[in-house]
């Protein structure tokens, strides 16, 4: 560095004329000198070389969020033991292979013609509390769901009366299976205040209207069912 | 008095000396600080007490190290440092009592959906002083945390985070976050009640932040619903990721405390700073003067 500093200032004067011969192995019209190439190359090498390990490892850790896994439906019980005025708790497995953590509890019952809901049909209500997922417990007195963590309070529909939840309760994809002897319960979807069901979004996320592009539907949930 | 070097390890002499330098080192080579020369025919225990010093020297000669840590321990720190200026180190210590514990832990945890709650309870009843590991590991935590918010709030009331020293600050913030990290992604490791639920809050709360928040639970629960893969991306989070980045950054954090130095206590700003002493006192007594003693000169 010394050495360069020391010709460029005994140079300096001459090199409005003519470009110094210098360093070796520089030829006229030269626009870059051979140092600046070795430099560039050096270090784009050393950057292609840093990105081929670094993008493999984020792609690796980000992967789960675009993988949707397989679709499970499991039989909770035969269309009798769910009638239309109360709810029955059912455990079944939304999570398989990891035990008691991959269990969820949901309340089953038959689609009631006073609420106006379609005949025939099983609805089953997550008990993930919609503020922040706490298990909801559904209280036969008052006919409610209320959330022991911070005082959420759901109606018989599971819409919102009281605390800080923001929608609705969770449901569960529901179907009779083809011997018609079980109920089967499947993917979650969320509902807006209206019922209209979407895509399962986490407890705290807000459905319907904007909200559908503030909390966008993440590609590891599953479609809503359609009616 | 020397240990015999072996002739490999000599120094080299240098070129157009004694014969070239790649050749066998001269018999009568001086140490180049001492000036003494190897005295062949030593007793055993001259060799033997001046092994240490010898071994240190032999280091030293080749790395520069008492250099630089005289120059770390022996660098100036203000009139007034007091035992509000432990707090930093407190906090280190804390670090380093996690780091350990958390070490031997790994020995016995499993990070598995089955068996890591199991683990644990293995490691607290039946691993010889487990329940005692666990518990500093455990309790070591929010000590750890305790002390970074009083080291914080040191660093605030004495004023020490003003020019030159705000990086230092900004990167004590970040360290305080990585550090909070921690006690998240470690709180779900037991695996019990309290953890499994906890760490669902704690989730959804992530997932709450508008447009990014959805991907981002998705992202630190690896797919829509806790499972396997949530254990043991917060396993190696906890245990390899956030723990390599804190340590980094308690490498700049302490860097820039020995370049910038300390601040004066806020009553002793203004003084003359030339009555500035060294960390360790050089000569006992020589100013009058034993670390902490400055505190009573408050107003």
């Amino acid at each position: 560095m010394a050495e360069a500093a020391d010709k460029s200032e005994t140079q300096a004067p001459a090199r409005r004329e003519v470009p110094p011969p210098d360093p070796p192995g520089y030829f006229e019209g030269e626009s870059l000198t051979r140092r600046r190439v070795f430099t560039v190359a050096a270090q784009g090498l050393g950057g292609v070389a840093g990105l081929a390990i670094v993008l493999p490892a984020v792609g690796f850790a980000l992967a789960p969020i675009f993988h949707r896994g397989k679709e499970r439906w499991e039989a909770v019980g035969p269309p009798s033991d769910f009638t239309e005025d109360t709810y029955r708790p059912v455990v079944f497995t939304i999570v398989p292979g990891i035990g008691d953590a991959g269990k969820t509890t949901a309340y089953v019952r038959r689609s009631s013609k006073q609420l106006g809901e379609k005949p025939g049909e099983f609805i089953a209500l997550s008990t993930r509390c919609a503020h922040l997922g706490c298990p909801v417990r559904f209280v036969q007195a008052a006919g409610n769901f209320i959330c022991p963590c911070h005082g959420g309070v759901y109606d018989f529909e599971g819409k919102v009366i009281g605390g800080p939840p923001v929608r609705p309760l969770d449901r569960f994809q529901t179907r009779v299976s083809a011997d018609g002897k079980q109920i089967e319960l499947g993917p979650r979807y969320s509902v807006t205040s209206q019922l209209e069901p979407v895509r399962a979004r986490d407890p705290a996320e807000f459905t319907g209207g904007i909200w559908e592009y503030l909390y966008p539907p993440r590609p590891s949930t599953f479609p809503p069912p359609s009616n | 008095m020397r240990l015999p070097i072996p002739a490999s390890l000599r120094k080299p002499g240098k070129p157009g000396q004694n014969g070239g330098g790649n050749g066998p080192a001269p018999a009568n080579l001086k140490d180049p600080q001492t000036g003494t020369e190897t005295a062949p025919g030593r007793s055993a225990a001259d060799v033997a007490k001046d092994t240490g010093a010898d071994v240190v020297g032999w280091v030293d000669q080749r790395t520069a190290a008492t250099g630089f840590l005289t120059g770390m321990l022996y660098r100036k720190v203000p009139k007034g440092t007091n035992w509000f200026y432990t707090l930093g180190s407190a906090t280190l210590f804390a670090f380093v009592v996690q780091a350990v514990t958390g070490v031997f832990l790994a020995m016995y945890y499993t990070p598995s959906p089955t068996q890591a709650y199991g683990s644990v309870a293995h490691i607290n009843n039946d691993v010889f002083l487990g329940e005692l590991v666990h518990g500093m590991h455990k309790w070591g935590a929010s000590v750890m945390i305790i002390l970074i918010f009083v080291h914080m709030a040191r660093t605030f009331f004495f004023g020490a985070y003003k020019y030159p020293r705000e990086l230092n600050w900004v990167i004590g913030v970040v360290l305080l976050i990585l550090t909070l990290v921690m006690g998240l992604t470690g709180y779900l490791l037991p695996f019990d009640q309290r953890s499994f639920w906890a760490t669902i809050v704690a989730n959804n709360i992530t997932g709450s932040g508008p447009v990014v928040g959805p991907y981002l639970a998705d992202f630190l629960r690896g797919g829509p619903e806790i499972g396997a893969i949530t254990l043991s991306r917060f396993y190696a989070l906890h245990m390899l990721l956030i723990p390599g980045a804190i340590i980094a950054l308690i490498g700049a954090h302490l860097y820039l405390v020995v370049k910038l130095g300390t601040t004066a206590p806020p009553w002793l700003r203004g003084e003359d700073p030339k009555t500035a002493r060294p960390v360790v006192p050089v000569e006992a007594g020589a100013n009058g003067a034993a670390p902490g003693n400055g505190a009573a000169r408050g107003p």
